[in-house]
């Protein structure tokens, strides 16, 4: 599919209105893994929405990227919790092992590494989330087997 | 499953379900605490060791919502005889479907364990569930949340039914103000009045949406309540539709809970399906239908006119009010917002009549509260605890003390809009009235125990960092004042902060209190306030003698190998970022001072307790 067609697949699943403009950036968030500009603009267009707008709200929530987003999503909690635990300094293992600092992504696309404000686990702090997949009471040395099945 | 098109329908339906055989349940806890401890494999694990022993069919197998005591993951529960299971990997599953299951024996070692050695093998004699009253949490060890049936079965949507048998909207609302609940997402205002106002203004469309934006740090109940038990969120949210006025209802979630997004999706399926959402519900002639719309990760869309701003598209920035979103809400038509939790209680005090529920807890708060009780206890995990539970039940009966015997030294409430509150009001009643009184608020229900390894100095430049981080930017005394908040904190955790510091920060809070545009900004000031007013020494201590008593604020710390201890295993050399360890294989290491950035990756990572630091 090209991205005209995964695009197009995406609008017509809404009415096209204002109020359908964060879903369908999240869906394209989701498809595409980021924001691309030109993709931006034909939602502007079908959703009758200046650009600008468009690009405030792409801008305000921390889900949107308008940068391409690695294939492995790394989350590290900094929740109160987590923060207590250690957090931070699971953080800075992840990134020295990825070689990549948090909120950027390795220059081979295949990991992104982010801290999030609490990702509601709070009770095994400190933890960290590999896609889909949580990892409960984390501990700096426990970082390079978790991200071991990940590197080629 | 038929479509229910009456009450009667609906009865018999349940009667049916009540009536049939029910066989042993082992329920798997998939709660947020259990699911990133393996929760998935154990429950792989007992299929296929069921499907072996000749149990399937005969032993009933569920994942259920969180089990409550997540320090014990993963949880398990074994019905009828309520017997409860901790810390199960998928390796003890042989075990149990051997003894318990088949042979009817209890295993001790899976059993919980109080301090002089006596084993506790059923819920009911668990101090932790001891002290509890679940309401919002009754059903989850008892139910898989994908089932409408196992809700049904449990009394699930009897109030929808009580509620359309012959209530008129006026008496449900008179109930929901006799019972006296007041707003579970911290606010605190009373639940019927914002009904009535809602229904009092005129108007054809009305809204009503349920704020699942949860986004305090160290909180997790709505989450866990999404996940664990969505159809009482819906049951709710009909019965508010109803009493109302409103035909439309939304659910916000944020993007970061997907399970709960999968929850309440396949949950409003199912009531579609039968009939308790869409046109005359029930043959009641009212109409009602449910939309999730997902968060986009913004903490300020938890506030009520945020929230509304970005489900119009918009970003998301609060609005002055009045106008009060029940009088002019989403795309300006009247509005109730509520919490999850709210949601969550509206079924039970239609069951059981509001003064049922107004006999629980205190003068001006009534009911019961869930809390996600973590950080420094012995059991950390998700408790609902009448409100007027002291803060020292909380945290040493239910708690279980503070965890590696330590010292308690604070209990922060509330999330970055609360306060830290230290011993001397351990006695205190926990409510609504009581937590300002000293300094913070009830907030969602985020409980997060410090003990002495907490500096307060550097959780309030936490929670400053967070919420200079997450203000939106619209009004100059938010956006500009939790700016220079976090820098002078920032300032005296490296040990630079100056004397005239203290009074500064505390005259910027002022202003901030009276002239931010919202609750972010006029709260944020709490963990500042409270931490100067209950634990100004140690401040002093970071300004004056420029050390950090906790041994936590990394400027002021110095590590150093202890040659007794060290083996020169060289563990610590491979974990410094800085290179800054030096020494032969097998002999003491040394930390160069003028290298070393003080992360403390050598004390996280040494087997042997040899890094020592001091401040």
């Amino acid at each position: 599919m090209t991205n005209q067609q995964k695009l197009d697949k995406i609008l017509t699943r809404y009415e096209g209105g204002s109020a359908d403009l964060i879903p369908v950036l999240q869906d394209i968030q989701d498809e595409f893994h980021y924001l691309p500009k030109d993709e931006l603009k034909v939602v502007a267009g079908r959703l009758a929405v200046p650009l600008t707008q468009v690009y405030s709200v792409a801008t305000f929530f921390k889900m949107f990227s308008l940068e391409p987003k690695g294939k492995h999503q790394i989350r590290v909690c900094l929740g109160t919790a987590c923060h207590l635990r250690g957090g931070q300094r699971l953080v800075e293992a992840v990134a020295r092992r990825l070689e990549v600092q948090p909120g950027r992504t390795t220059a081979d696309l295949q990991f992104s590494l982010e801290t999030v404000g609490c990702l509601g686990s709070c009770a095994q702090a400190p933890l960290m989330m590999v896609d889909d997949k949580y990892f409960g009471r984390m501990a700096v040395d426990k970082v390079a087997k978790v991200l071991k099945p990940l590197k080629k | 499953m038929p479509k229910f098109e009456s009450i009667k329908q609906l009865e018999k339906y349940r009667g049916k379900l009540l009536s049939s055989r029910k066989p042993p349940q082992v329920l798997v806890c998939g709660g947020p605490g259990c699911l990133p401890m393996g929760s998935e494999e154990v429950a792989a694990a007992f299929k296929s060791q069921m499907k072996k022993r000749g149990l399937k069919g005969k032993v009933v197998l569920k994942e259920s919502g969180c089990q409550g005591m997540c320090a014990k993951a993963v949880k398990l529960m074994l019905r009828p005889q309520e017997i409860t299971y901790q810390h199960i990997t998928a390796e003890d599953v042989p075990l149990i479907v051997e003894e318990t299951l088949m042979n009817g024996r209890i295993v001790d070692k899976f059993c919980y364990q109080e301090p002089d050695g006596a084993i506790k093998a059923h819920k009911s004699k668990v101090p932790f569930y001891q002290g509890q009253l679940p309401i919002v949490l009754s059903r989850m060890d008892l139910i898989d949340p994908g089932s409408l049936d196992d809700y049904l079965a449990a009394g699930g949507y009897q109030a929808v039914q009580k509620v359309f048998g012959g209530m008129k909207p006026d008496e449900v609302i008179d109930a929901m103000e006799r019972s006296g609940l007041r707003g579970r997402g911290g606010g605190g205002f009373p639940t019927g009045r914002k009904w009535r106002l809602c229904r009092e203004v005129p108007g054809e469309v009305k809204y009503i949406i349920c704020n699942g934006d949860e986004g305090d740090p160290g909180a997790f109940m709505d989450r866990a309540v999404m996940e664990g038990d969505p159809h009482a969120v819906l049951e709710g949210m009909i019965i508010g539709g109803f009493a109302i006025g409103a035909n439309q209802g939304f659910i916000y979630v944020r993007h970061e809970y997907p399970l709960a997004v999968k929850r309440l999706n396949q949950a409003i399926e199912q009531v579609r399906k039968v009939g308790l959402l869409g046109a005359n519900i029930l043959g009641s002639g009212f109409g009602f239908d449910i939309k999730i719309s997902k968060g986009a990760g913004a903490f300020v869309c938890g506030e009520e006119t945020a929230l509304i701003a970005s489900m119009e598209g918009q970003i998301g920035e609060p609005h002055p009010r009045p106008p009060y979103p029940a009088v002019e809400g989403l795309w300006g038509k009247p509005t109730v917002i509520n919490n999850v939790e709210t949601w969550a209680n509206v079924a039970a005090i239609m069951n059981n009549g509001p003064e049922w529920y107004a006999g629980i807890g205190t003068e001006n708060s009534k009911g019961t509260k869930v809390f996600s009780l973590v950080g420094a206890v012995n059991n950390t995990g998700l408790v609902e605890v009448p409100m007027g539970t002291t803060l020292k039940q909380m945290v040493f009966e239910l708690g279980g003390g503070i965890r590696g015997g330590g010292e308690f030294k604070a209990v922060q409430t509330g999330g970055p809009s609360g306060g830290c509150i230290p011993k001397q009001f351990l006695d205190l009643p926990v409510d609504y009235d009581s937590l300002q009184s000293v300094g913070s608020i009830m907030g969602s229900g985020g409980m997060i125990v410090m003990d002495e390894h907490s500096c307060m100095v550097d959780v309030a430049r936490y929670f400053m960092s967070f919420l200079h981080d997450e203000s939106c930017g619209k009004c100059t005394p938010c956006r500009e004042g939790t700016g220079q908040l976090l820098e002078i904190l920032t300032a005296i955790t490296k040990g630079e902060g100056r004397p005239e510091h203290l009074p500064l920060m505390e005259e910027l809070c002022a202003t901030m209190r009276d002239a931010s545009l919202c609750g972010l900004g006029q709260s944020a000031v709490n963990p500042v306030l409270s931490t100067i007013k209950y634990f100004r020494k140690e401040y002093e201590a970071h300004i004056n003698q420029k050390k950090c008593p906790a041994l936590v604020c990394r400027a002021l710390l110095k590590y150093t190998v202890d040659p007794e201890t060290c083996t020169g295993c060289l563990a610590c050399v491979r974990e410094c970022p800085a290179n800054a360890i030096h020494g032969e294989a097998a002999e003491p290491q040394d930390i160069d001072q003028e290298l070393c950035v003080k992360c403390g990756m050598c004390q996280a990572v040494c087997k042997f307790d040899a890094v020592k630091v001091e401040s």
